[in-house]
Formats: C-alpha cells, structure tokens, sequence
C-alpha cells in the first residue's frame, strides 16, 4: 500500500494550466486505472483526467473552479501494489524511471510542483515590499519558475509604463477580497462587490464561463479593434441553394448551409489577402501559412470556436460537412481540443439568431473576425430601378495593430465579390 | 601607452621606482646576473649593479629578516620569492617581525617592505611551484596582500607597494607573466591598494574573483553575453584588507553571486568575501553565494588531467555562472 499523487496532465500542445471543471471521484472512492477521476478545462475544451493508478482516492487537493499550472498535485490515491514486497529492485526501478510517482509518506517539497513557487528570496521579498507588489502577479523566469529579483525590477519597470495596475492602485477602488474568486488572468482587476436583492438568483461563474471571460477580456482589453461592414446581394446564392438543398441531404445526409458558401468565400479572399491571415506577436506580425477557420458555435451557456483546418483546400461540400461534424461535438461534449486549435480567422454565423448588424471581439491573437449576418429581403435600387433581394450584412473586426481599413475593405469586396458571383453556373459545390 | 606582458609590466615598475627612488632595492635567488628565474628583474642588475640588485643563498628566512632590517631603517627593499610555495620558511619573519612593528613599536618604527611572490598553477609545477598562499597571510592585521590580474594593474600597484609605508606582499601569478598582455603607460602612475575594481559592467550576475581567474571570468562573460546573460566582474586586486565597499556594491547590484579562486576553497580569501557578503547583503541576496575554487586537496597535481581538474578555467567558471544566471 503506497499514496501516489495524480498531476494536473498536459492536455495538449503549449497548454500551461488547467482549470478543475468537476470532481468525478470523491475521497474513499474505489477506482480502476483509466478511469476517470475529474472533468478539466483548458483553453475551451472539456477532458477528463483519467485515473494512472487502481487504487482508493486519499484526498482531493485541487478544487472545483480552481486553476492549476500543468504538473501540480491534485490529488492523492492509495494504491494496492501486489508486487511491491516480492519485488523492490522493480519498484525502485520504476520509482526512478518515472519521476512522477513520488511517495507522499517520504519528505518532499514537491518535485511536481513548480518548487520556488512561494520560495521567496530577500532580495524579492524586500523589493515586493518596497514598492507594494503582489507577487502573485509577477510571473518567475528563474529555476523552476522562481520568482527572481529581476523579474521583479521588470515587473516594477513595466508598472512604471502604466501595463499593469498596481496593487496601491487597486486598493483606491471600492473592492472586496472574494474567496471565491480566483482571477487565473494576470490582467482582470478584482470582481467589485454587488449586493445581492432579495429574489435575485446568484449564479457562480464555472470554469468555463470563465474562461471565456477572460479571453474576451484580454482580446478587448489588448487589441485596438476596429469595425467595418458591408452589404453583399445574395440573391443568387440563396437561389442556388435552395435549388440544391433537398437533394444534397437526401444524399448526403446532412444540411447544405449557407454559412458554408461564406466560410468558402473567406477562405479564397484569405489566400489572396494574406495578411488578415496573420498574427500579433508582440514585435513582429506572423503571417500563417495555413488557412484554419475558427467557427463560433454557441450552447445555451457558452461558446465555443472550432477550427476548419485548411479551409482553402476544401469544396464547399467539404466545408459543409465539417462545419456539421463540429457543431455535433460541440453539443454533445465531445470537441477534442485538436479540433479547436490553430485558428486563423474566425467566421461568426450571427445571423443564424436573426443579428443584421454586430461588432464581434476578436478571437485572440487572430487578427480579425467576421460576422455573417441575417439573411434579409430589402429593396434594393439596381440600374435605377428597385428590385427585392437577398441582402446580408458582412462585419469585419480588425485588429488595427497589423491591419489597416483600405485592406480590410478590399478584402471584403473580394468575399462580397465572391458570394455575389455565386451562382448554379459558375460555383460547383463539390 | 605600449602593449606589454604582464612580467613587462613588473620589471617596468620596478625600475621606474629604483631611478626615481635610491633606496629601493631588490634581492632574492637568482634575481641579479640571471635575471630571476621568470626573468622578471632582468636588465636590473645591469643597469643598477650588485648592490642594488642582490643575490642572495637559499634561505628565505633570511631574504625576509634582511629585508625587514634594512627597511626598519629607511631602506625601501623589494624581496623576491622565487615561488611563493618557498615563503613558508619566512614566515615568521613577515608575521611576527614586519606586520607588528609599527604596532608594537606605537608607531616608532615602520617597514616598507615589498615581497614579490609567484604563485598559482597551470604551468606543470607540482606541488612546490603551484601554490596559492594568500589565504595564510590574509588574517594577519598589518600586512597588505595585493594580487594584480592585469599589466596596467600590476604596474600601478606595484610601483603603489614600492611607495608605501608597510609591509605588502605582492603576489603574481605565474602563468599570467606571458600570458596576459595588455595596455601599459610608459609614465609614472599608481594605483590605489585596497581598492577594488570593475573589470566589466553586467546586471544578471556578479562575479568576484582576483589575480589570473579574473581574464579567465571575463573570457566567460564574453560567452554569457552572447546569450544575453550580462556578467558583472569585480577584481579584488587587493585580498587583504578587503574593499568591502566594493564587494557590497557588486553583490548588491545582481543579488546572485559568485566568488572565484584558484585556491583551496575552505579557508580562502573568498570565504572571507562570503562573510562580508551575508552579513551586509541579505535583503539584496536574489540566490545563496556561489564559491568556485580549488578542491581541498593537499595540493597540485602533477599529471596534466589532475592538473586540470585541479585549475579553474575558464569553462568552469562559465558553467558557474550559467548556473547561477538560471537559478
């Protein structure tokens, strides 16, 4: 009988943290290896942790809407070791083989844990307290994530240039300590304290509302967003597609939309407007070679984005099908979180919710969103003479730091182009 | 200003001070028509002649005791140790006689004396041409311990412990003599003893160091600079007393610390330097005190794989310091 620790897994490429969604297994619980013992979020993808050992569940360490870097305990497992006594060279063997098992009942200061985490030195300490530091804010360059005495004069420097708020500054604002509020984003000032009315209903902030709290607010608070609009005629589409519909799904089994043809015409105007494709890096623009179209999809309570992976390869079929496959993994919970990452560019399908006109936040570090409006019938003038006609409405947020609005709108009138040209003669959907 | 060797810059001082000054003179084993062994007085005997230019037996003792007489009245001796490994015999000479008379003395008399010394390995001498013997000096209050790194330096102050009014021991070491080459005034100057010096502005770590160890710091520095790591070197230049002014202010600069020498570590000039370091830095301290030094073994290897094991260099140091940059 040994207590093994369970760590906050990696889930994913470039992924730091996790946040605990939920407690599957509570302490005293039998559970096999692989089972799952905890939903966890990261970036906005649900997984669950699934159990490294056969065992009985000591103590859960993390909580439930708590954060945790990529590697810390959260949890403590008995384990039944049937080999342990007629083999300890194997044991042992195993013990240094894999630096994750690390017996609880030995001293330890955490080999899995980032060990300088709340290791101060003077140096630090004394500077953190000259000029009011929180230090919980300073992010640690030294071993293991140590804090040093660098990272703290950088910090102080940054202040200086007004980045980011001090804690003096923050103490002025009428706020209240929560304990249940942990702020997993370096930026967002402490929640100011509402009081709650009889009648009104107090619903507590999951891990994944937050999540997408804090996205927005960084990508609003970070990038200087600018708007554009423009109507596009898409009479002939709407023509075409009716007239294919009913026998697209017959044979293919899911919906011919119109949000396809939009994606498809992004991702043509993309390839020959690259620079909407790009980035913000910080000192440099990155231009992505590949086009991955982020999709907006929403549940009731929250929304997700999706990524098309090489939208430019695929026919409008192609785009079609994806598009249904995701928005299924979405409202069935099962998005894996390769399917929402590499975006590029992100698509918003606001008129499927009757929207004519929106300004969406960018969906970070991407460099613009578009906004894909209600279909609606208008009268429109067409060589002096009025017409009714399929009108759309096309919003486009641009980050200004690496666009400006005279590409901007010649890439919109390349898609609006595009859809207008789209017809039963000249677009095959295949 | 010309480029010389650092043995240029020794013999160059010491016949500076003898035109300037009749009563300085030199004696020690071979220092006359030979020119020393290392051939740092060479053209001395030549241009002062055999009474300012002295060989003497081998008996150290007696270079020390003939020195310290000759300077208790007014002479300004400079004795040569052939090694320092062969100070040992003098000991007691330079302790008990040439530290303590002016105390002793309530300041009736004094002892100008200057003792020049080779020291350090990495020139296959073994155990009796190899060691550093600053650290049994540096508690004895009335002498002066002053480890050059550079030509200029060596220059400078040596011509400074010529002019002084105490006992200075002047170490040099041997391996620097033709090694290190450097930019020397053909004037007469002097540096200050017991001042430390910067050798090169950084932000990320401090090192302090003296003597040879101090070109082969800088040589790691250049390495750490192409990675962005900024290296901040003090040379002691004097290791007794201590500028411990200087060394607060280089400690507390980075907070991250590494002393270097070529000594045994246990005991050293730079457990010293560590004391003066936590008992004044501890809220600047970002990182515990790094020491880099000889192993404590009795003393230097013969065989060259020994040998480099033994001698700091400058890939050691470099290591060090990447270490403690990342800590």
């Amino acid at each position: 009988m040994s207590v093994e620790k369970i760590i906050m897994p990696q889930l994913g490429e470039s992924v730091t943290e996790g946040t605990i969604e939920k407690w599957l297994v509570k302490p005293g619980d039998h559970v096999n290896k692989y089972d799952p013992i905890a939903e966890v979020l990261t970036d906005k993808v649900n997984a669950e942790v699934p159990s490294s050992y056969t065992g009985i569940i000591k103590e859960l360490i993390g909580k439930e809407g708590e954060t945790y870097p990529v590697g810390t305990v959260i949890c403590t497992i008995e384990v039944v070791e049937e080999k342990e006594s007629s083999n300890i060279s194997e044991a042992i063997r195993n013990a240094t083989k894999e630096p994750v098992k690390v017996k609880v009942n030995e001293p330890n200061y955490g080999e899995n844990i980032p060990k300088q985490k709340n290791r101060y030195s003077p140096a630090v300490l004394r500077l953190a307290s000259e000029h009011n530091i929180d230090l919980e804010q300073v992010t640690g360059t030294g071993l293991n994530g140590r804090i040093t005495r660098k990272d703290v004069l950088n910090f102080i420097e940054s202040m200086k240039d007004g980045n980011v708020p001090s804690v003096e500054r923050q103490v002025q604002e009428p706020v209240q300590t929560q304990e249940t509020s942990p702020s997993p984003s370096p930026v967002q000032p402490k929640p100011i304290h509402i009081e709650k009315q009889a009648g009104d209903v107090e619903i507590p902030v999951s891990g994944l509302r937050r999540t997408i709290a804090n996205n927005m607010v960084r990508s609003k608070h970070e990038i200087p967003h600018a708007w554009l609009m423009m109507e596009v005629d898409v009479t002939n589409l709407v023509q075409y597609r009716d007239s294919i519909k009913k026998q697209f799904k017959e044979k293919e089994g899911f919906n011919i939309t119109y949000f396809a043809f939009f994606v498809n015409a992004v991702a043509q105007a993309l390839k020959e407007y690259p620079m909407l494709n790009s980035v913000w890096a910080g000192d440099k623009i990155i231009q992505k070679k590949d086009i991955n179209i982020s999709i907006a999809v929403a549940t009731d309570d929250a929304l997700f984005v999706p990524v098309i992976k090489n939208a430019d390869d695929k026919s409008i079929k192609g785009i079609a099908k994806e598009i249904n496959e995701l928005s299924q993994s979405v409202r069935s919970g099962k998005l894996k979180s390769d399917q929402i990452q590499g975006g590029t560019f992100t698509v918003n399908n606001t008129g499927s919710f009757g929207s004519v006109q929106s300004m969406g936040i960018i969906n970070y570090p991407q460099a613009a969103i578009l906004q894909v409006e209600s279909i609606v019938k208008r009268p429109v003038v067409i060589n002096n003479m009025i017409a009714i006609r399929d009108m759309v409405n096309l919003c486009l947020s641009i980050d200004h730091r690496i666009l400006d609005g005279y590409i901007c709108g010649k890439f919109l009138n390349r898609v609006k182009d595009i859809l207008e040209n789209t017809n039963y003669y000249e677009k095959n959907i295949y | 200003m010309a480029v010389m060797s650092f043995i240029e810059a020794i013999n160059l001082a010491m016949k500076e001070e003898m035109e300037r000054d009749e009563n300085v003179f030199i004696l020690g084993e071979d220092v006359g028509k030979k020119g020393g062994v290392f051939k740092a007085t060479q053209g001395l005997y030549e241009q002062f002649g055999e009474w300012r230019v002295l060989d003497t037996p081998l008996a150290e003792s007696a270079i020390a005791g003939v020195a310290i007489g000759a300077a208790m009245v007014g002479m300004r001796p400079i004795a040569e140790m052939q090694f320092a490994d062969f100070i040992l015999p003098a000991v007691n000479q330079i302790v008990s006689e040439a530290a303590k008379i002016r105390y002793r003395s309530n300041n009736d008399w004094s002892c100008p004396l200057v003792v020049r010394a080779p020291y350090g390995g990495g020139i296959h001498g073994a155990l009796y041409h190899s060691q550093s013997v600053e650290a049994l000096f540096a508690n004895t209050p009335g002498l002066k311990i002053v480890i050059p790194s550079t030509p200029y330096d060596a220059k400078g102050l040596l011509k400074a412990s010529i002019r002084d009014e105490d006992p200075v021991l002047f170490f040099e070491h041997k391996r620097a003599y033709r090694l290190i080459k450097g930019e020397v005034p053909l004037d007469d100057y002097v540096l200050p003893i017991g001042k430390a010096d910067v050798k090169r502005e950084g932000d990320d770590i401090t090192v302090i160091t003296y003597g040879l160890c101090v070109n082969y710091a800088l040589q790691a520095a250049e390495r750490l600079h192409d990675d962005g790591i900024e290296a901040h070197i003090l040379d002691l230049r004097t290791v007794y007393p201590l500028d411990k002014e200087a060394i607060i202010e280089a400690a507390s600069r980075t907070g991250k610390v590494l002393l270097v020498t070529e000594d045994n570590k246990e005991g050293s000039i730079m457990s010293e330097v560590a004391a003066i370091i936590s008992e004044n830095c501890l809220f600047d301290l970002d990182a515990p005190i790094m020491r880099l030094a000889g192993p404590d073994v009795p003393a230097m290897p013969y065989a060259p794989t020994m040998e480099r094991f033994f001698m700091i260099n400058p890939e050691k140091i470099e290591r060090a310091m990447r270490e403690l940059a990342a800590f």
